[in-house]
């Protein structure tokens, strides 16, 4: 009774291990082969395909679309040049973040907005005697994800060079596969990458186009298994995961502001009032309690504990997605949400809400490790989050000048 | 048996009555309990009244059986399983239909259906709910305070009370407020626009009350429906194994287990009292017990107004509990069927036939129906909650057949000219030729038909008028209001005399809380 997505036909027959999850109560492939290890290597040294098409989209238009989205979000949707996106979080009044998503500027007066939650009745909400239409149009466009290094030589071939100039965080349409698409250089793995949007009925043909054409830029399908760490090596937060909804919060602890999440960057308190700016203000002044922070844990440390034992360390080869004790020697000063063995990186590293005192770049605390049944504490290092954040992110070298990776 | 003497006889084997004797006996005290009728269990009954088809007579689901209860007396051992009740179905006259499922993702694609923005509100106020839920539900498991008491026992019961309060945020301060004042239909409105949603929300705070869904005190009641979801994560909430009746037995067996002696057909005409004192019972056919302590788990009407002589009470409290509201609003259908009900909106055999299905297909619909009940009349198309036993625990049934439980409101305790066999049988009818119009094989499918009306509760089952709670839900009629100020603690005004029905703090469904909370205090008062 799970919905399946415009993709079905296309993934169902691929994912070899019957391997599924859900997400937004669709059917979401966690990992196509038996182990998601290509996949995510796909992600890294060449081009995965991960349909996104659960994400909720909601369609905002008319003369007060930029007003209603300015009120509700965090950053300064007047800056939001034609076909730019923002990635962006949104806030309760107390200024703790519901949810966060990307906003794009489709025409003067139409924007589209992605979230990780139904976020329908606070737009109507916050409408309130606007001149807008809000629509959810979560069903009308399906998505999908195209992350790696290839990505940009795929889409050159798959749709005729649309988006070879495509700038990071902008929409650019184009033709793929026989149909209409909108591209947007935006993604969920900190690699070069980007997101294409189409009706579901063009669905199958769009999948079928990137597939042909990728294939020999080494084009991989990929799940919800590799996306995680990739996520986690960018050091991108995930809903539920890594925060609690505020609107979903029972108890006040679990909400957090955009400035515990890392978000800070996202709010722009100088520009017009939105929802929880005055609670951000205040926040700003006084300092947020928290600090969302990567942490790097020292291989020694883990060697050392699980030499205890007479075993090499031990790691998860999925990343997790548990509540972590994190120590300043033996005090509990944070803990950490999510983890993982950075294949690429050759370290374990996790994502970690921290006391601000205790947040600084570089300081040393022990991060919880269960060695053989025993809760140890491992030696990890405070770094920024993004543990990973390759130039080819960003850049925009001309495809023929580009290196083939 | 006439000279024997008991630390405490149990008038009444309802399922507080028998959770009080399991606690006494548990104790090591010598516990006697009398039941009126062959079986135990008062409203909480199995019974084959159709050989081969097991009828949850009364009480057919339980919502708030207390887990420390389960707990203590070991039910499990006893016998009780709980089994999952998860999904809601509201056939519409339009055709169509609105069910909430036990899966969050299909529930909300449902509601989306019909209203994408009730779809978030069903979120949002399930949390808000389910936070109020959380800070009012210790109130339960707790014995209510004496307002008009200085003793510092009750002054510390109501700081405990205001420092819980305290806890909480000023939006569900807010609502808890509205809670206490709205009616549930205008609370309901505030939050959602599909009127099946908001209809099939609102009938569970007029439950077992002679108040419709636009009658201000009902919005409280929904919140007892949330108290329900958070034992039920543990399974606290469902439909018991063996129909209602094997909580009674469980109980009885763990009572009996403990040393408790039951005895059936054995109603209590009387409790002995002398020099102010509970001294012990006379029986219908005369026989004689004494005991130490006498605990009533019947209603507050007939703890007091019948078991015990007038003279015997002040005179105001027995005004009060002559006023105490316990007018009968509901009835029950337990239908023997040769196949399921096929509904139009949904046709063939699903799992919505695992579920509740309820008649409420919006506000007016209910609203229209109590109006009837407010005139005397029953309704002519009544609110119904419907489950099929016989779908969950294939025990219910011989193969192949069914049995369908059907809760029906209003049927008016005081219905003008009186109840007979003719108006039941004729209120029966209402109710098959209400469901026949939503699933039309249903009449043709019956086997077998029990009707009962307030009428036949308060005869049968002994519950005065017929009011399932031992007395309404209603907010002046709960917590140390319940059954009357000052004997909100399960004391009475008799010595040696305490109540234990579910006309005392908290009261309603089959929660065994009263029961619990009575033994507790006789424990440490009186024996």
């Amino acid at each position: 009774m799970l919905r399946t997505t415009p993709f079905h036909s296309r993934i169902a027959p691929l994912n070899l291990a019957q391997n599924w999850r859900r997400w937004s109560g669709y059917l979401a492939a966690s990992a196509y082969e038996f182990h998601h290890d290509r996949e995510y290597w796909a992600i890294r040294n060449s081009a995965a395909m991960i349909d996104v098409s659960p994400l909720y989209k909601y369609g905002i238009e008319g003369p007060d679309a930029e007003r209603l989205l300015d009120r509700v979000v965090t950053r300064d949707v007047t800056k939001c040049e034609l076909h730019q996106v923002f990635y962006t979080p949104w806030c309760d009044d107390d200024g703790k973040v519901m949810d966060d998503g990307t906003l794009t500027r489709l025409a003067d007066d139409s924007f589209r907005l992605t979230s990780a939650e139904p976020n329908l009745r606070w737009l109507q909400d916050n409408a309130l005697g606007m001149n807008v239409g809000i629509r959810d149009i979560s069903d009308d466009l399906a998505a999908l994800a195209l992350q790696g290094p290839n990505a940009r030589r795929i889409l050159h071939d798959a749709a005729d060079g649309a988006a070879d100039d495509l700038r990071f965080f902008r929409l650019t349409k184009g033709e793929i596969g026989g149909v209409p698409v909108e591209i947007t250089r935006t993604g969920y793995t900190g690699d070069l990458g980007y997101e294409i949007w189409t009706d579901p009925a063009n669905a199958e043909a769009l999948w079928d186009g990137l597939m042909e054409a990728g294939d020999k830029h080494r084009i991989l399908p990929a799940g919800m298994l590799a996306l995680d760490v990739a996520r986690v090596e960018a050091g991108l937060i995930l809903i539920s995961v890594d925060y609690v909804p505020a609107h979903q919060a029972v108890i006040e602890g679990r909400k957090s502001s955009p400035f515990e999440l890392g978000l800070g960057w996202t709010v722009k308190l100088g520009g017009n009032w939105f929802v929880g700016r005055d609670a951000l203000i205040a926040e700003k002044e006084r300092g947020p309690e928290w600090e969302f922070r990567g942490l790097d844990v020292s291989w020694d440390s883990l060697e050392a504990l699980y030499g205890e034992v007479g075993l090499p360390p031990q790691l998860p080869s999925e990343g997790w997605r548990t509540s972590v004790p994190v120590y300043s020697g033996n005090t509990q000063v944070g803990y950490a949400t999510s983890g993982c063995w950075s294949p690429l990186l050759k370290k374990y590293i996790a994502l970690a809400h921290i006391q601000s005192q205790y947040a600084g770049i570089g300081t040393n605390l022990r991060v919880e490790v269960t060695v053989e049944h025993y809760r140890k504490k491992a030696a990890a290092r405070v770094v920024e989050t993004q543990f990973f954040n390759p130039e080819r992110k960003r850049s925009n070298p001309s495809v023929a000048d580009e290196v083939p990776a | 048996m006439s000279a024997s003497r008991y630390d405490a006889i149990i008038v009444g084997g309802g399922h507080n009555g028998l959770v009080t004797a399991a606690y006494l006996a548990s104790a090591r005290k010598k516990v006697l309990v009398l039941e009126k009728r062959h079986v135990l269990g008062g409203a909480a009954v199995t019974e084959e009244i159709n050989p081969g088809f097991k009828y949850s007579v009364c009480s057919y689901v339980v919502s708030l059986l207390r887990p420390e209860i389960i707990r203590d007396l070991e039910l499990p051992k006893h016998g009780l399983q709980i089994l999952p009740l998860e999904s809601t179905f509201t056939p519409l006259p339009n055709g169509d239909y609105l069910a909430r499922w036990g899966d969050h993702d299909q529930t909300r694609r449902e509601i989306y259906r019909h209203s994408p923005r009730d779809a978030d509100a069903y979120d949002d106020f399930g949390k808000l709910m389910y936070q109020l839920a959380v800070a009012v539900k210790p109130i339960l498991a707790m014995v209510p305070p004496d307002p008009t008491s200085m003793s510092p026992k009750d002054l510390m019961g109501f700081l405990r009370l205001g420092k819980h309060f305290r806890g909480l945020g000023h939006e569900q301060f807010h609502a808890l407020h509205k809670l206490m004042t709205m009616s549930s239909a205008d609370y309901l409105d505030e939050w959602f626009e599909t009127e099946a949603l908001k209809a099939t929300m609102s009938s569970s705070g007029i439950i077992g009350t002679f108040l419709g869904p636009r009658s201000p005190g009902t919005a409280y009641v929904l919140l007892h429906h949330y108290m329900g979801e958070i034992d039920g994560a543990m399974r606290a909430w469902g439909f018991v194994k063996g129909g209602t009746g094997s909580v009674s037995e469980s109980i009885a067996s763990a009572a009996r287990e403990h040393g408790a002696e039951i005895l059936t057909e054995a109603g209590v005409a009387q409790v002995a009292v002398k020099n102010g004192k509970a001294t012990g019972v006379v029986l219908d056919d005369g026989r004689e017990y004494t005991a130490s302590v006498v605990v009533s788990g019947l209603d507050p009407k007939r703890t007091f107004l019948d078991l015990v002589d007038a003279n015997s009470l002040p005179d105001d409290f027995v005004r009060d509990i002559e006023r105490f509201k316990i007018r009968g609003s509901s009835g029950k259908v337990n239908l023997s069927l040769s196949e399921l009900p096929n509904f139009t909106s949904k046709p063939g055999v699903g799992p919505l036939h695992k579920g509740a299905v309820s008649i409420s297909p919006s506000i007016d619909y209910l609203e229209r129906a109590y109006d009837e009940a407010k005139y005397g009349d029953f309704s002519s198309r009544p609110y119904m909650d419907i489950i099929m036993p016989s779908m969950i625990d294939a025990g219910m049934a011989p193969p192949g057949k069914h049995v369908m439980s059907i809760f029906v409101q209003y049927a008016p305790s005081d219905l003008r000219g009186g109840w007979d066999e003719t108006k039941r049988e004729a209120f029966g009818d209402a109710v098959v030729d209400t469901l026949a119009q939503y699933a039309p094989n249903l009449p043709e499918a019956i086997l077998h038909r029990q009707v009962l009306t307030p009428w036949d509760i308060d005869r049968d089952m002994g519950l005065t008028d017929g009011n399932i709670f031992h007395g309404e839900l209603s907010l002046h009629q709960l917590f140390c209001m319940r059954p009357t100020v000052g004997h909100a603690d399960y004391t009475t005004p008799v010595r040696g005399y305490y109540q234990a029905g579910s006309g005392t703090h908290p009261g309603g469904g089959v929660t065994g809380a009263s029961g619990r909370l009575a033994a507790l205090k006789i424990l440490k008062e009186a024996l």
